[in-house]
């Protein structure tokens, strides 16, 4: 039986005599593991010790999904992100119309104007070239629906085996909208937390279709390009555009994660109201079936907005009055109670924390 | 969701919660064996609405917790191997092992792959016909009878490059080690739903007997949890101490009768060696001899591997319901999900990942802010 011989206090835990003799390792891990790219804390603590440390400025540690920049008088939104996905052709969408919409979105959660793109493709020696075509003309038409050019690029090709079929990057530019002020520090106490509609569609969608799974489902991925219904916020905030504190597309993580590094950098607590977060049945079914909690499966058509409570309804109302946010909700609300917590009202009426996911979502055994 | 939100709602909860509280008297310690259990007992906060004297402690029922170090060892000393697939279920993945854990070693270049059923095993083994597939065969009653069904066709179909790492685990023999623990607080049982649906609960009458306690087999959503710690205080403040059904939308006396027979024809009872608790005498199953040569253990020759457990980590006491995740002075300091110590903390259904997850390594008072809203 393991008992522990040496009992303390939670206040002698950092002493080294207690814990010298620990034969398990704590865990650094010395090669990059699948859960560094899951956005949770593993790819936060990736970020902070490997790429913060060394680029550190001012604008990067801001941490927002893109950079602000001011380039004479004019207020920029830059970024960039690099898609990877299999598999490439999915329900709702591919990886060309995630790679725009994608790019689009970080540009839109920053309330800027998506301007223009570059496209860079790593190529997998073999991949058709059919196939390719098609997610090139996809990307056509989704950066055509978001109003924006796709403006330079590159091509590398890497021998077999060294890809997955195709990866793509693209970079995004886009000027901010006068009066805007979104940005993940600016939650208050009695903001209202705004959901665009029914979550995690996209990531069961893409777990649907491997080829281990096999479960079949009419679910489509949500992918989508958000500025259009970013535009309609923004005009129903009308002079209050500072009443918009922050929107942020809860991709990877999902919900909760978005939810946290909010609730973090604002300081603020949050309380949210499970019975009010939209689930599609197949998306709750699927999740029960394989372990997964929803709150963490992506989404890549949805937004979250912070949003001063004398706007909120008006500002919930446009929403509603688009196609993209047509099963918009208000899900909780800003506290200054327990900051930096994300605390949910359970459907039964207990509580409970709803914490960063820590690496990859794991499937339960049973 | 049909057959799902009946048992979430919020209605019924309270009126089981007020009736808790209407023929609750006295203190009582209640265990839920299983660890689905105690996950949705910490994700839906049901703890805090029972009354102070109804305590609900945690117990030995998650497969990834009590699959010992020494068996973790030599599952990584078999997916190191370079011809070997490596097949597991998802979470066994992040649980460390003396030196690293699977998703190390599947970073420097092992072939780990997770699988959602024992026989996807079969289908990668006939699209790696060079190749070792091995199955991580961990679990309760509840996974013995996919594993069974593995090894069976493997044998039917001969397929010959499929094995099995087995660490299998039986419940009754855990509730009799908690049971006899001299330090042992539990008066009643939750039992485990999902393993009397394969084995039914007949088994449990004689240790409900023996040891005078009342065991209420019951299911995993909110009302089924309250319904059943209902049924336990009933019978605890009547002093009756008998095997009740609450989860019959799912389950029988007899259980799942076919699945038994597969599992007995593939496996047999013996001792095994539970994580932090020790050697329990019959609480294992093993591949019968006439399945020996599916045995990874011997295939790969690693069952003379074994290692020591960690001296802090106090897995052992909380799978035994004596202590909770908090006690432990590691607990989200030290030992986190991120860096796990022990099992526990591993999978989503170990208690000490469940405190954790929920939030409760915070500061309790400000938990009950939300609580009180």
């Amino acid at each position: 039986m393991s008992t522990s011989k040496t009992k303390g206090t939670a206040n002698e835990t950092a002493a080294p005599a207690v814990f010298g003799e620990c034969p398990l390792p704590i865990f650094e891990h010395p090669q990059i593991v699948m859960g560094h790219g899951s956005g949770g804390k593993l790819s936060a603590e990736l970020i902070e010790k490997v790429f913060v440390s060394q680029f550190r400025n001012e604008t990067l540690e801001r941490m927002d999904d893109q950079a602000a920049l001011e380039i004479n008088g004019t207020r920029l939104a830059f970024t960039t992100d690099s898609f990877v996905v299999t598999p490439i052709f999915f329900p709702g969408g591919d990886i060309g119309s995630l790679a725009v919409n994608g790019t689009v979105n970080d540009l839109a959660m920053g309330g800027a104007k998506p301007l223009y793109l570059s496209a860079a493709f790593i190529l997998e020696e073999g991949l058709p070239a059919d196939e390719l075509r098609r997610v090139v003309e996809s990307m056509r038409v989704a950066a055509d629906a978001a109003g924006v050019q796709i403006v330079t690029g590159d091509t590398k090709v890497v021998n077999r085996g060294k890809g997955d079929k195709i990866f793509i990057n693209t970079t995004g530019i886009g000027v901010v909208e006068d009066g805007v002020q979104l940005s993940a520090d600016r939650a208050q106490p009695g903001d209202k937390i705004l959901l665009s509609g029914y979550i995690g569609d996209h990531g069961i969608t893409i777990l649907s279709q491997r080829d281990n799974l096999e479960f079949e489902s009419e679910l489509q991925s949500d992918c989508a390009g958000l500025w259009v219904l970013v535009r309609e916020m923004m005009a129903a905030a009308g002079d209050n555009l500072a009443g918009l504190r922050c929107m942020r597309d809860p991709t990877r993580g999902g919900v909760a994660t978005t939810l946290n590094e909010i609730a973090g950098r604002s300081r603020m607590g949050m309380l949210l109201q499970e019975d009010e977060i939209p689930v599609r049945d197949t998306v709750r079914g699927a999740c029960e079936v394989l372990g997964l909690d929803p709150l963490y499966v992506a989404n890549e058509g949805k937004l979250v907005a912070v949003v001063a409570p004398e706007i909120a309804e008006q500002v919930l109302a446009a929403m509603q009055a688009h196609p993209l946010g047509k099963d918009s909700r208000m899900i909780g609300e800003v506290v200054a109670e327990h900051a930096g917590m994300v605390l949910m009202k359970t459907g039964i009426g207990g509580t409970r924390v709803v914490d960063v996911m820590f690496g990859e979502q794991l499937p339960r055994i049973c | 969701m049909k057959y799902l939100d009946e048992y979430r709602d919020g209605g019924i909860a309270a009126k089981l919660v007020a009736e808790i509280k209407r023929v609750q008297t006295k203190p009582w310690v209640i265990m839920e064996v299983c660890g689905g259990q105690t996950h949705s007992i910490v994700k839906n906060g049901i703890d805090y609405l029972l009354p102070e004297g109804v305590e609900l402690v945690h117990g030995p029922g998650c497969p990834v917790c009590v699959t010992p170090l020494e068996m973790i060892d030599r599952a990584h000393a078999i997916a190191r191997q370079p011809d070997v697939i490596f097949c597991s279920f998802g979470d066994m993945l992040r649980v460390p092992g003396s030196d690293g854990d699977l998703f190390s070693i599947k970073s420097r270049g092992g072939d780990v792959r997770v699988v959602y059923s024992p026989l996807d095993c079969l289908k990668i083994a006939r699209a790696n016909p060079d190749k070792q597939v091995v199955f991580f065969a961990i679990g309760f009653e509840t996974t013995a009878p996919a594993n069974a069904m593995l090894t069976w066709r493997a044998r039917q179909e001969g397929q010959t490059n499929v094995s099995l790492l087995v660490s299998h685990v039986l419940v009754p023999p855990a509730i009799e080690a908690v049971l006899s623990s001299p330090q042992n607080r539990v008066q009643g049982f939750l039992g485990p739903g999902h393993v009397c649906a394969v084995v039914g609960y007949s088994e449990y009458e004689p240790l409900s007997e023996r040891f005078h306690v009342p065991i209420v087999i019951s299911g995993f959503e909110p009302v089924d949890i309250l319904e059943g710690v209902l049924m336990l205080v009933q019978q605890l403040e009547a002093g009756r101490a008998v095997v009740e059904n609450q989860y019959s939308r799912v389950l029988s006396r007899a259980g799942n009768v076919p699945a038994q027979q597969l599992v007995d024809k593939v496996f047999e009872v013996g001792d095994r060696k539970w994580r932090g608790v020790g050697l329990i005498p019959k609480s294992g199953l093993h591949l019968r001899e006439e399945f020996a040569d599916l045995d990874a253990e011997r295939r790969f020759d690693v069952a003379s591997i074994e290692t020591m457990e960690p001296e802090i980590c106090i897995a052992g006491e909380i799978l035994q319901g004596i202590k909770k995740p908090h006690d432990c002075p590691a607990f989200g300091t030290l030992c986190d999900p991120q860096h796990p110590l022990g099992a526990t903390m591993v999978s989503a259904e170990g208690a000490c990942a469940a405190y954790y997850a929920y939030g409760r390594h915070l500061k309790p008072a400000l938990v009950n802010i939300g609580g009180q809203a």
